[in-house]
């Protein structure tokens, strides 16, 4: 026999459904079917019951083969390396529960570590622009019920936050927005046509990098001042349009994604995107928000800001923490080898980091924590699998609009599985050891 | 013949799914290690779609597969899903941001017929050793 488990939470995407209902055997050690996800949340709840999914950790060997080590193994490598290193990385913390990224910062704290999540490679140029000059944002609740104006800078929900136009953005009713999406109005701004350009009512296609440009435009639109006849590639009379059709609503909301935070101009490209939102609040109600990708890299952000004071980028190496992206950053201290050894829990940088900085962490003595086998893992010197988050075991994730929700285990992980704060806690009380504390 | 094109990177669904069934396994491969090139540009290189091609920038090179724009026209910009492919290309400059420059990438296309495209273990193991272009 079989039950249904229902309110399930994906821990995919930084969306984070919450409705989600997963088939299980009655004794719960089954996973069979998911309902109401997108395909990627499917495949991530599916995906854990791989049948050739590792379920102990490895050490690599001389001659590039992997040997079978035990948890106590692993954790004695783990805590080892970080309490020797000078200055160790450790990094990830996006795929994790907002409890194991509690625990791992005491580590960090403990041994002097840089501490950094997913936002390195992802919004951490928001998180500047935030600092720089604020930002008026919301929740998504708010969004479904009142926002009557969407404009997607730079992202494509369609592929890369697949439900977020049905749950929240375009597509529901909600409370001020009854009449779903003929209700809203629509505006993308992306290079490309996207899935999501597609069903939008104006689309402007930017020329690749001028994002700047044509963010200052609309501020000039708003204002009805003059513009050049072509800005970033479009015509002064679209983005006329468009900044009307922005004023002329009741809400509205400005989703910005990675075709703004990777460009050049990065951080100065989301200060104007700010900037944008601030003059529209001249004319009627307008916020903004960052389309996280991860399903808690908010909440790293979160544990971060109540322990340190920052969001990423943390270097506690000097005793206290300091914050100074371009220097405290992966990829800065990665490529200038600023490091010396490297924890990943949470994150495939293997796959996502620039090659030149994979090639380092290859170099140096490392760690994956990974459910997975991935590009990471190949590099790393020891990987342990851990029972996977949202999935296997629950705990406290933040969604994109920095609402915290309770992800929940549905299914049990194989026999003798360790969590991530399980493993983490026991890494905890050696380096307590070694450090004799 | 070899064409100058942007390169830009992201996710797509494909990228998405194929990652969490698991990365060292074909689909991840077939939805990542691809450059997505506008019928345009296609003709200036004078290439056949699901051609293999090489990919080179001033910070590096990499084999893919060139198929067809599934998210255009763009022609001049050219797209391989965020992943390990891409960024053995993209520029890792932060310009004292952090933030690496994985969007406006300018890169060569030339065809390479009969090199392979590796999978995603294997371009990295490959590469950290040294063993590649
Ligand atoms: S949209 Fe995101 S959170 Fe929702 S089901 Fe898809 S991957 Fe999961």
């Amino acid at each position: 026999m079989t039950k249904t488990v229902t309110d399930v939470v994906c821990p995919f995407c930084g969306t984070l459904c919450d409705d989600l209902e997963v088939v299980v055997s009655d004794d719960g050690k089954k996973l069979f079917e998911v309902y109401n996800a997108c395909a990627i949340g499917a495949e991530k709840f599916l995906h854990s019951q791989a049948a050739d999914r590792l379920t102990r950790p490895r050490m690599r060997q001389d001659d590039g083969s992997w040997k079978e080590i035990s948890y106590d193994e692993a954790i004695e490598y783990t805590a080892r390396m970080l309490a020797d290193a000078k200055k160790p990385l450790m990094y990830g913390w996006s795929s994790t529960n907002c409890e194991a990224q509690a625990v791992g910062s005491e580590i960090g704290e403990m041994v002097g570590a840089v501490m950094d999540n997913t936002a390195t490679v992802c919004h951490g140029t928001s998180l500047i622009a935030v600092q720089d000059i604020g930002i008026p944002s919301c929740t998504l609740g708010e969004v479904k019920n009142r926002a009557d104006r969407i404009l997607f800078w730079g992202c494509n929900p369609a592929h890369a936050h697949p439900r977020h136009m049905s749950r929240y953005s375009i597509f529901p009713r909600g409370f001020f927005t009854g009449k779903g999406h003929t209700g809203r109005k629509m505006i993308v701004v992306d290079p490309r046509p996207t899935d999501t350009a597609r069903i939008a009512d104006v689309h402007l296609q930017i020329e690749q990098g001028r994002d700047y440009e044509l963010l200052d435009a609309f501020r000039v639109a708003f204002k009805g001042e003059k513009l050049p006849d072509v800005v970033a590639g479009i015509p002064k009379e679209k983005i006329y349009e468009a900044a009307d059709m922005l004023k002329s609503g009741r809400f509205a909301i400005i989703f910005f994604g990675m075709g703004v935070t990777q460009s050049l101009g990065k951080n100065h490209n989301i200060d104007a995107a700010i900037a944008v939102t601030r003059d529209l609040n001249e004319y009627t109600k307008a916020a903004i928000m960052p389309m996280r990708g991860h399903y808690n890299v908010t909440g790293s952000g979160q544990v971060w800001g109540w322990l340190f004071g920052f969001p990423y980028a943390v270097d506690l190496s000097r005793g206290f923490a300091r914050y100074n992206p371009g220097e405290t950053t992966s990829n800065d201290l990665l490529r200038r080898g600023e490091v010396d050894a490297v924890f990943v829990l949470g994150s495939d940088p293997g796959a996502h980091f620039p090659f030149s900085s994979v090639k380092e962490i290859y170099n140096l003595p490392s760690v994956a924590v990974e459910p997975h086998e991935t590009p990471t893992t190949e590099v790393c010197k020891v990987h342990v699998p851990v029972a996977f988050v949202g999935v296997e075991v629950g705990g406290c994730a933040y969604r994109m609009d920095n609402v915290p929700i309770e992800t929940r285990k549905v299914v049990e992980p194989p026999e003798g599985m360790l969590t991530d704060e399980e493993f983490l806690d026991r890494v905890l009380a050696r380096v307590k050891e070694i450090k004799g504390v | 013949m070899a064409i100058r094109v942007n390169l830009i990177t992201g996710r797509t669904i494909q990228q998405g799914v194929s990652m969490e069934a698991g990365k060292e396994k074909p689909a991840y491969t077939a939805a990542c290690g691809i450059i997505e090139l506008d019928p345009a540009d296609f003709k200036k290189l004078g290439a056949f779609r699901n051609t293999t091609v090489r990919v080179t920038s001033q910070y590096g090179s990499v084999v893919v597969k060139a198929v067809e724009a599934t998210q255009g026209p763009h022609p001049g910009v050219a797209y391989i899903p965020m992943g390990p492919w891409a960024n053995r290309v993209i520029n890792p400059n932060t310009y004292s941001t952090g933030m690496p420059t994985f969007k406006g990438t300018p890169v060569t296309v030339e065809v390479a017929k009969n090199e392979p495209v590796l999978d995603s273990l294997e371009l990295v193991r490959k590469g950290c050793r040294g063993e590649l272009a």
